[in-house]
């Protein structure tokens, strides 16, 4: 029976009624679902900052000048660095960066402004803490872009020409750089997948495991209708949770909304129903609650890691490439960041969403195919 | 009776047929073979009795019936239709009490009810109205608004009895409907089993209460899957020499240990 003649068959109120029923008696499920989300957003926006800004540093100035002084003032400028200290050793600066109590370091050497003046090359050293990569890069690209700067500056100074060049860098879609701009919108995607793959193959097993199925199936409730009972009132729950974090991340990290929010809602529709699909799979395949539970945290990582939610997939080895592909969240994560961030539209987003459409129509008429009207 | 009554089956069947024909009826699990080629033919409106110890092939047997389980071999119809071809017309002609209470421990009394009701094709008045006699008649009235969870296993067993029975099926499978219920309860039970068969419903019933068995209008008895015999209460002991239907019953699971060994 196809899924439009069960939506006109009646027999399909019933199941969604009585599933709305049990939902709204479950309150402590029904608190996870809009809980969980804002926890998860909370954890994830505030404890992922990939960019770190405002790293302690420590002045070493043994040139004591108006140059040395600009030149700290440029680095301070620059926003990574902020100055807590002078110190007046190289012993004193390598004791503070060992013991973590400063994570970068400026030396600047007693010749510093007399090299300037004489027009030789001046040297000027900034010590980074790279145990971190991730931390550090941030600070190291910006420091040698205010060291070239300063250069350049102090040249056309001399000469009383333009510097020969510029070239200025526009970090479009995300200007001042957030890395929570980028990961909240990624958290909806991320959330959705995980509870509503979660909750549907739990749902239906717990009908399995409880012994209600059984009473189900001997009745004439068609097995399209039976699966979609189960799986419609999850689509309402995906939207409210949806609605949850864009509100919170708006409110708590004033996440940018540029694009069309009918468009991203519409296009979610896909996405939903891709992961009610997996779970609904999910359920046909396992016996317990338990083991649909483990089959969900199993699903978690590749989603997590794989789809471009925390690390760029253009960075990944080609087979991890291929894994993220075949994730929905993939797709959905483009058409979020392509909505939320860089307010693009349907024109550059239809290959997402058609592929998450047909995520859902394969998903769904798998499962669909897979369950069984009898307990055999 | 009204025209609401818990009897008076008006689900679409062959009247002519027999409620129940199977013809070497047999399922296996794996190497075990858990009904062995059953014959077995159920009149319109009989009380049957399906007997046997744990494991004998009755639940099985139901399950089969029921088109829970597929047969591995064999041919079985039930109100006249063939089980592996015709399991919707089936399904809205029969009724089906499991061993383990099957409803939803969330839903309320009448939630239960009134879903099974709409699944079965009921609407609007006609529904409320089947509802109101199902809970009148099987004393549910009071309880209507209760959680099913919280409900005690006799009240439990009706509650379930009133969902099978919404649609008026011409024939009802109850396994082992009237375990762990107490004597008061299973009398009252077996009273509206009786209104039931009167008003022309078929009844193919499980136990391992002997005074059951000896309500039933005819008795089969199944051991390891195999039918050892089929007859009236008072005709069944006669057969094996054996003075009641319990006794039957131990003698059968006797020979069953001695063959084991």
């Amino acid at each position: 029976m196809s899924v439009i003649e069960s939506i006109a068959e009646w027999r399909l109120w019933p199941m969604l009624r009585k599933e709305f029923i049990q939902m709204r008696r479950d309150r402590l499920t029904l608190a996870m679902m809009v809980g969980i989300p804002a926890v998860q957003l909370a954890l994830f926006g505030f404890a992922i900052r990939t960019e770190v800004r405002h790293l302690p540093t420590v002045v070493l100035d043994e040139s004591r000048s108006s140059e040395s002084r600009s030149l700290i003032a440029v680095i301070r400028n620059t926003g990574n660095f902020d100055i807590v200290g002078a110190v007046q050793s190289r012993a004193e600066l390598t004791n503070l960066l060992a013991s973590g109590t400063a994570q970068a370091a400026v030396v600047i050497p007693p010749e510093f402004q007399s090299d300037i003046k004489r027009g030789r090359t001046a040297q000027a050293q900034i010590i980074v803490d790279a145990a971190d990569p991730m931390a550090s890069s941030a600070a190291i690209a910006g420091a040698s872009l205010a060291g070239a700067a300063r250069g350049a500056e102090i040249a056309s100074g001399r000469t009383g020409r333009a510097p020969p060049l510029e070239v200025r860098v526009r970090p479009w879609y995300n200007p001042a750089m957030r890395t929570e701009a980028y990961i909240v919108p990624g958290i909806i995607g991320v959330l959705l997948s995980l509870t509503l793959l979660m909750i549907t193959s739990m749902s239906i097993v717990r009908e399995r495991e409880r012994g209600t199925l059984e009473q189900l199936i001997v009745t004439p409730l068609s097995k399209t209708s039976l699966m979609l009972g189960k799986v419609l009132p999850f689509v309402v729950v995906g939207y409210v949770q949806m609605t949850v974090v864009l509100v919170l991340g708006k409110l708590l990290f004033d996440i940018p909304i540029r694009g069309s929010l009918p468009l991203l809602y519409l296009i979610t529709l896909g996405f939903i129903v891709a992961n009610l699909g997996i779970g609904l799979l999910i359920s046909t395949l396992v016996g317990t609650q338990v083991q649909a539970m483990q089959l969900g945290f199993f699903m978690m990582m590749p989603n997590i890691l794989l789809s471009g939610f925390m690390f760029p997939r253009v960075a990944m080895p080609e087979p991890a490439q291929w894994i993220g592909a075949m994730l929905p969240l993939t797709y959905y994560l483009e058409v979020l960041r392509g909505v939320l961030l860089k307010d693009v539209g349907i024109e550059y987003l239809w290959r997402d969403a058609l592929i998450l459409m047909l995520f859902a129509t394969v998903l769904i008429a798998l499962s669909v195919r897979r369950f069984s009207k009898t307990v055999d | 009776m009204t025209d609401h009554s818990v009897s008076a089956p008006t689900a679409p069947t062959d009247a002519q047929a027999p409620a129940v024909v199977t013809r070497g009826l047999r399922k296996t699990f794996g190497a075990f073979v858990a009904v062995a080629g059953l014959d077995l033919t159920i009149a319109r409106g009989e009380v049957f009795g399906l007997l046997g110890a744990n494991g004998s092939g009755k639940t099985t047997t139901i399950r089969m019936l029921t088109g829970l389980l597929t047969p591995s071999a064999g041919s079985a119809a039930v109100v006249g239709f063939d089980i592996a071809r015709e399991q919707e017309s089936i399904r809205q002609a029969i009724g089906y009490m499991s061993q383990k209470f099957g409803l939803y421990d969330d839903l309320t009394v009448v939630e239960n009810l009134r879903f099974y009701a709409t699944i079965y094709g009921l609407r609007g008045a006609v529904r409320e109205d089947r509802m109101r006699a199902l809970l009148d008649e099987l004393d549910l009235t009071p309880r209507a608004k209760q959680m099913a969870g919280t409900l005690s296993g006799g009240w439990k067993q009706k509650l379930a009895l009133a969902c099978a029975t919404a649609h008026r099926p011409a024939m009802l499978f109850l396994d082992e409907p009237t375990a762990g219920v107490d004597p008061a309860a299973r009398r009252r039970f077996w009273e509206i089993i009786y209104v039931l068969a009167q008003g022309g419903t078929t009844v193919l019933v499980t136990t391992h209460y002997m005074d059951e068995a000896a309500r039933c209008q005819r008795l089969a008895f199944l051991s390891r899957g195999q039918l050892m015999a089929l007859g009236t209460p008072e005709e069944i002991p006669r057969h094996f020499g054996q003075p009641t239907i319990e006794d039957v019953f131990i003698e059968l699971q006797r020979r069953d240990d001695a063959a084991a060994a």
